[in-house]
């Protein structure tokens, strides 16, 4: 199973902090594929699935950002009614606690991936990887 | 006292000029016979060329200026204990608590020796710490110290905290008697282990005059500053706002390097900060967590506390 990243910026909420991340990746011609943010009082935490992730990390990073690379998992979802269930029933099933997560939608494919990030990564793979589950690989996405 | 001696290079990063700082530093290297740059505060580029062409083993410099050069320094991605010659460095000129002192000294690997000194009383040198590192002997010989209660101006016991005051012994043109420094201190009267009988202060807590009152309390900034430096994922760089009486704002950057993504480690780490200077003070703040490099960043001293407040 190889690994696919999410990318993580810190942003205090104030207005245009999402645009300036994004006008680094816009203009760097770098596709975002997913993202989330999570935000509480004051502060907040921008999520990035992008195409090329290690250049858009070195690139933020270089811009001044404070950013960090976390390894993830993407898991595709079927087209269906409780298709999000289906999966999120077997990472619970399996004690396996989502920290944050967005979706990835494969235009050229019709696929959706529910991209989640969790506290051990290995293991968290190593427990699933005998479930019936397809995982997203990285080089669908580059 | 701190081991420095001929042959050593003291980098001068304290401001010329009419501060009296750097040239008390500066004349008393020569004289030992040690080389020095006076390479003044700012320029944090030239101060780390400076340090890696002479290869600099001292450094004479104020704690905000340190911490940040320090930053550079590994931002830079120069090691210091391989790249550069740095022993130990002389830090003066603004309170700083002992959190600060390690954080700086884990940084460049080197010891930190606090210096006090006033213009009034000639700049630095006033009182030197030994290598115990366990307060700052003062050179009774030249000075006769007091520690009073700022409020009432009566002198108080040795290990009580009060404002430092003090007389020349040796000054002829223009000798002060009884001059109050602000500068708030305790009187250290047990025997160093070092042997020198000259007593001792303690690290300068603050200025009488920085204190601030929020809620009726009185808060020193430095009681902040000692529970920010002992958070893992604090930057260096943090700010005090007073908009009203009953309440006060702590700004902080967060730690670039320690920056893992994850929201929840965040918002454990404020309620942290909060917990931590609501028992330190007893005043519950509000906690605002920044981007690295939002706060000014300061080159001499640093202005820590904000007071927008009108009567
Ligand atoms: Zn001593």
């Amino acid at each position: 199973m190889n690994k696919v990243y999410m990318i993580s910026v810190f942003a205090e909420n104030k207005p245009g902090r999402l645009e300036r991340v994004t006008k680094v990746l816009a203009e760097a011609n770098i596709n975002i594929l997913a993202f989330s943010i999570t935000s509480t009082n004051g502060f907040g935490v921008i999520k990035f699935m992008v195409n090329k992730w290690k250049e858009a990390y070195d690139l933020l990073r270089e811009k001044g950002f404070t950013v960090s690379l976390n390894e993830a998992i993407g898991i595709e979802m079927k087209d269906q009614p409780g298709g999000l269930y289906e999966v999120v029933k077997i990472l619970s099933s399996k004690g396996i606690n989502i920290e944050s997560a967005s979706v990835y939608v494969a235009e050229t494919r019709k696929r959706a991936y529910l991209i989640v990030e969790v506290e051990d990564t290995s293991k968290a793979k190593e427990l699933l990887k005998d479930e019936n589950l397809k995982f997203l690989n990285p080089e669908e996405i580059q | 006292m701190t081991g420095a001696k001929r042959g050593d290079i003291l980098q001068n990063s304290m401001t010329y000029g009419l501060f009296t700082g750097a040239f008390v530093m500066h004349y008393g290297a020569e004289k030992i016979g040690i080389l020095v740059i006076p390479a003044g505060p700012g320029n944090t580029e030239r101060q780390i060329n400076l340090m890696r062409d002479f290869g600099t083993t001292m450094l004479h410099i104020t704690p905000s200026y340190a911490l940040y050069v320090a930053s550079v320094i590994y931002d830079k991605g120069i090691d210091p204990r391989r790249d550069l010659k740095l022993k130990r460095a002389y830090l003066g000129a603004e309170p700083y608590s002992e959190e600060t002192r390690k954080k700086i000294e884990d940084m460049l690997g080197i010891d930190i020796y606090n210096c006090y000194g006033l213009t009034e009383m000639n700049g630095p040198g006033v009182g030197f710490e030994c290598k115990y590192k366990e307060g700052l002997h003062i050179w009774e010989d030249n000075f006769l110290m007091e520690v009073i209660n700022p409020e009432t101006g009566e002198p108080i016991p040795d290990g009580e905290i009060g404002e430092l005051v003090l007389t020349t012994l040796n000054r002829e043109a223009m000798p002060l008697i009884r001059y109050r420094t602000r500068d708030l201190t305790k009187i250290i009267s047990e025997p160093c282990k070092c042997g020198r009988t000259h007593r001792r202060i303690s690290r300068i807590l603050g200025r009488s005059d920085d204190m601030f009152i929020v809620k009726g309390v009185n808060i020193f900034p430095q009681q902040i500053e000692q529970v920010l430096m002992s958070i893992k994922g604090v930057a260096q760089n943090y700010q005090i706002v007073l908009e009203s009486y009953d309440e006060m704002t702590v700004k902080v950057e967060i730690d670039r390097e320690l920056f893992d993504g994850k929201i929840e480690r965040l918002i454990r780490m404020k309620d942290e900060i909060v917990d931590k200077i609501r028992s330190a003070t007893m005043v519950k703040p509000k906690v605002e967590l920044l981007e690295p490099g939002t706060l000014p960043i300061s080159e001499g001293k640093a202005k820590r506390v904000i007071d927008n407040r009108t009567i």
